[in-house]
């Protein structure tokens, strides 16, 4: 991506989220975004899963212009090459976990089984546990399994331990590793507690709309290894 | 500056306040509307009959001299009494073929007529003694174009006469004009004539006489008494039986068709209001569930339970107070466009429409109180919401399997389906009170336009199943047999069949009924009565049958002896067996052998009349041949009947299609967008973490519009039963002497409903389709549920 910057206008109000950042992201990487709140983080996942689109700049994946892409080709991009995880799992009530993944398989181009996505996660005994069943973390993996399930070429997280205790969180973050280790699945995810950044490739820092700083891991931790 | 709060939050659910606005605007409407136009029809009536003194009691007799006058305002308990000269003629107007007959009244000559005196629309009155101005009813001079100064021919007692019009009039006598024996009024066939009493009374050889007489009760005297002496003292005089006010034709007539509009008003109202009160419930339930934290928030910062219970409160009450005004608004206009419906069926001079106060504030009472009825948990659970709790939010739904899915089915469900099925099943309570919702809507319409198939029925039972003939034709007198061969002579006339027709006043016990006894001809094909399972009564050589309404009237069964009073000649008083009871939708008759009914009148073969088969190529000779003919007294065309039936009543079915059409509209569009808005504000969250994940606009839309296009599916055939039932409700309700209204509703009828709803809910689907379209989905993101 290049130049990017976003703008949202309030009546009088304008904000700058993104200040032209410029970023590549590589394929099968683990990339942590940091940052403090209000630093843009969200807005900049959220363009790069075609959520919103950007002011100014573009937004280039496999040689596609996001930026200039229609409603209807955004919501094609979505369906089969990204996964979503969010802070606060978004899964729907009314569906089982097996069925809150099946949502997506059934709809994808080459999916997993349910079941075999949320035994990834280590839900493979509640598949027929509704949401109101479980507890937060549980929610957060059955969302990891439904964004993995589909085979995505790019797993974006926003937040996805931001409303979990460490314990709990660590297990989320088990959860994506693994994936990210075995699917060789594109990873971003976004964080604003620098501890996590210990687990990724390549950590970004974002501050007021730009990039600040871009740290290469040399040794990965194991998200076991992590304390906060 | 909880009122400003109020204000936004109002502003916020717009949407929603205008539907449940529009629906008690429907309900204080169609109350205002039928209250409104019942009242002022009433007053209308009522001042009418006063400024125009419309008499107490009628009576017809043979003749009688003048003198007679003195005797009868003797009888204690008269207050005025008139007599006049009134007779049935025939009329030639010019240019319309088909026979017409009139009812020629008197108007004294010196002075003012006392009773039932007639409005004069257009014109003069009647110059003393000319005996060739008349007044003429005005429904129909309208009908046929005439003027004060046109003229036209009538046979007045077998002799031709031109009469000139001097004037067109109205009178309390003839609201409703409609030929005895006709189920509507027929303006263009039947005339009501006013002459001088002199001009007519010579034509009648009743000079110094007269044969009607009408009279006012003074204060306190009952009619029962005044008939029965005055039956006694016109005896004498050929008297075929003085009857009250409530057995005028008119008068009847306009009693049932009150009656009618009273159980309409009972009705439709409340179904409205039931709908309102469930709608305001839904949106107030929800409303206070989504601002769980706002009450928590105000309740810590140290407002009262009544503070936050009256804020709630206020919210329902903009709501009620907007649909009352704008249903007091559109009720009133309604109400003078369906009195003004009415006036062209009824004769006033003049429509009194106002609007009682009372009517107003009993709709806004009412609606005020089932509103908060409705809402009265919700606003009571907002309020007394300890500040803590509230602070949580709701505890999540508990979903399960649907019984769909728990069948078996499930594993052909695709995951949307299954959302849809679950949440219907998650608020079973909800999902009925959407479905009961919009099921009132088609049944409202079925309810409210049916009347139209029972119609259709009744007619074709009537004329022309039961009677085939093309023409009856009526003597004036009860005639030999063989006034029916010059009948059959005539060119054009194929087939001939007689019948007798003796007007009777009825008796079991202490109850009586005044109507006729038809004697037909046994194996006749002409006019063959049905039951109610469209099978031809089968006359029995002796005795009488009755139709069931006439039975329960009399509180007779068959084996009982039915005593009859002969309202004609010299009047025989005799008993007859009634040997069974038939159910029928038109009329209330008694039902004889022709023979028998001769036997009973201890006379030779008399007839009343025939019916007629008529070659189509020569009816018009025939007509006119008839009106020429002096012991003719008159003739219906069948066809023209049933045509006329239908001109008459077509404006105010249509009318009250239209209404139903748009109320019943409103209330499914109400019921479904209100449910859509609220759905929608509970499940955009889930709906646009759908999108996030890839499901196309389309999609979810599925899933959304689904769930209501399933409610607004089950709810039609419930819908229908409803209706089914509302209908059968009125059908029983509004049934009278004239008409019993059958329980027929027409495969039309019910598509019309149908897609009424359908349209309306595909109407609020749509309107949410934009929303969902425009799903924010990255706002839905960043909230916690
Ligand atoms: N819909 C919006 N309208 C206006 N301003 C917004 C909107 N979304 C985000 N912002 C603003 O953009 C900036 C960046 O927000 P965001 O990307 O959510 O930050 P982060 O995720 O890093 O906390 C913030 O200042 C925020 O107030
Ligand atoms: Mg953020």
């Amino acid at each position: 991506m290049k130049g990017l910057a976003k703008l949202y206008r309030m009546g009088e109000v304008e904000v700058h989220a993104l200040r032209g950042v410029d970023l590549d992201l590589f394929a099968g990487e683990l990339v942590v975004l940091l940052g403090p709140s209000g630093s843009g983080k969200s807005t900049l996942l959220n363009i790069l899963g075609g959520l919103d689109t950007a002011s100014a700049g573009e937004v280039v994946y496999r040689e596609k212009d996001l930026t200039r892409a229609a409603e209807r080709e955004l919501t094609e991009y979505r369906r089969h090459h990204v996964g979503f995880v969010f802070q606060f799992y978004n899964l729907i009530p009314s569906l089982t976990a097996q069925e809150n993944v099946a949502v997506v398989t059934d709809i994808a181009k080459r999916p997993m089984k349910p079941e075999d996505a949320l035994s990834l996660v280590g839900l493979g005994e509640r598949l027929t546990h509704f949401p109101a069943q479980m507890s937060g973390g549980e929610q957060q993996r059955v969302a990891i399994a439904r964004a993995i399930a589909k085979n995505p070429d790019v797993l974006l997280c926003d937040e996805p331990t931001g409303a979990l205790d460490s314990t709990t969180g660590i297990k989320v973050l088990e959860a994506l590793e693994r994936a990210n280790r075995e699917l060789a699945t594109t990873t971003v995810i976004i964080t604003h507690n620098a501890d996590i950044a210990g687990i990724a490739d390549r950590v970004i820092h974002l501050s007021d709309g730009r990039i600040s700083e871009v740290s290469v891991n040399d040794v990965k931790k194991r998200p076991g290894d992590l304390h906060w | 500056m909880l009122d400003r709060k109020l204000l936004r939050d109002l502003w916020k659910m717009k949407g929603q306040a205008l539907a449940i606005v529009l629906v008690i605007v429907s309900g204080v409407a169609t109350y205002v509307m039928l209250i409104g136009t019942m009242d002022s029809l009433n007053m209308t009536r009522d001042r009418f009959y006063r400024d125009h003194r419309f008499a107490d009691v009628f009576a017809q007799l043979k003749r009688a001299p003048d003198s007679v006058k003195a005797q009868i305002a003797e009888i204690p308990g008269i207050g005025t009494a008139e007599t006049r000269v009134a007779a049935d003629v025939k009329l030639d107007i010019k240019g319309f073929p088909e026979p017409v007959t009139a009812r020629i009244v008197s108007l004294p000559d010196v002075g003012q007529p006392l009773l039932n005196t007639p409005y004069i629309r257009k014109g003069r009155m009647l110059e003393p003694y000319r005996s060739d101005e008349v007044l003429v009813s005005e429904a129909f001079a309208e009908a046929h174009r005439l003027s004060p100064g046109d003229t036209f021919g009538a046979v007045i007692n077998g002799r031709w006469k031109t009469l000139v019009i001097v004037g067109t009039a109205l009178s309390p006598e003839f609201v409703l004009q409609s030929r005895p024996g006709a189920i509507s009024p027929d303006y263009k066939r039947y005339a009501i004539l006013w002459m001088g009493r002199d001009g007519l009374g010579t034509a009648y050889n009743m000079k110094g006489a007269f044969n009607d007489v009408i009279l006012t009760l003074s204060r306190g005297a009952r009619a029962e008494d005044v008939i029965l002496r005055l039956d006694s003292l016109l005896d004498r005089y050929g008297g075929l039986g003085a009857y009250a006010r409530k057995e005028q034709i008119s008068h009847r007539f306009l009693s049932e068709e009150f009656k009618q509009l009273q159980r309409s008003a009972d009705i439709f109202p409340a179904i409205f209001i039931a709908v309102s009160a469930f709608l305001l419930n839904v949106v107030v339930s929800r409303t206070v569930g989504i601002q769980r934290d706002q009450i928590a928030i105000l309740k810590a910062f140290g407002y009262s339970n009544l503070g936050v219970g009256v804020h709630y409160t206020k919210m329902v009450l903009v709501i009620v107070v907007a649909g009352i005004a704008g249903g007091l608004a559109a009720g009133t206009r309604l109400g003078e466009a369906l009195g003004g419906v009415y006036m062209a069926f009824y004769r006033f001079p003049y429509l009194v429409f106002e609007l009682r106060p009372g009517v107003a504030l009993t709709a806004a009472g009412i609606t005020t109180a089932a509103a908060l009825a409705g809402t009265f948990f919700s606003v009571h659970r907002a309020a007394t919401l300890p500040p803590a709790e509230a602070m949580r939010p709701e505890p999540p739904a508990l979903y399960r399997r649907s019984i769909v899915e728990r069948l078996g089915i499930g594993r052909l469900l695709a995951q949307p389906t299954r959302m849809i099925l679950r949440n219907i099943g998650k608020r079973p309570a909800r999902s009925l009170l959407m479905i009961a919702g919009v099921a009132l809507s088609c049944a409202i319409m079925i309810a409210a336009t049916f009347s139209k198939d029972a119609v259709d029925f009744m007619v074709d039972v009537q004329f022309t199943r039961s009677q085939k003939e093309d023409l009856t034709v009526t003597f004036t007198d009860p005639t030999s047999k063989k006034a029916v061969y010059e009948l059959m002579g005539l060119r054009g006339v194929t087939h001939a069949e007689v019948f007798r027709s003796v007007p009777a006043r009825l008796r079991f016990g202490h109850r009586s009924y005044r109507t006729s006894i038809q004697g037909i001809e046994p194996g006749g094909s002409l006019n063959t009565p049905l039951d109610s399972s469209l099978r031809p009564i089968s006359l029995p050589e002796d005795g009488i049958v009755l139709n069931d309404y006439l039975g329960a009237i009399l509180g007779i069964r068959p084996g009982d002896m039915l005593t009859v009073e002969v309202l004609e000649g010299n009047r025989p008083v005799r008993q007859v067996p009634v040997v069974g009871l038939v159910k029928q939708y038109i009329g209330l008759q008694g039902y004889m052998d022709i023979h028998a009914l001769n036997r009973l009148m201890k006379e030779g073969g008399a007839i009343s009349g025939a019916y007629l088969s008529v070659d189509p190529r020569y009816r018009a000779e025939v007509y006119k041949t008839l009106v020429e003919m002096p012991r003719v007294a008159g003739a219906v065309v069948r066809k023209e009947e049933i045509r006329n039936f239908y001109d008459t009543q077509a404006e105010a079915l249509l009318f009250f299609t239209f209404i139903a059409t748009i109320l019943g509209g409103t209330i499914a569009f109400g019921v479904v967008y209100n449910s859509a808005r609220i759905a929608l504000s509970e499940r955009s969250r889930e709906l646009a973490s759908l999108r996030v994940l890839g499901y196309t606009r389309a999609e979810i839309s599925y899933i959304f519009l689904g769930e209501l296009g399933l409610i607004t599916i089950a709810s039609i055939p419930l819908g229908m039963l409803m209706g089914r039932e509302i209908a059968s409700y009125i059908a029983r309700a509004i049934s009278s002497e004239l008409f019993r209204v059958p329980m027929v509703i027409g495969g039309a009828t019910y598509s019309l409903a149908a897609a009424v709803v359908v349209v309306s809910a595909c109407f609020s689907g749509l309107i949410v389709r934009h929303r969902l379209d425009h799903l924010d989905l990255v706002a839905v993101l960043k909230a916690r549920e």
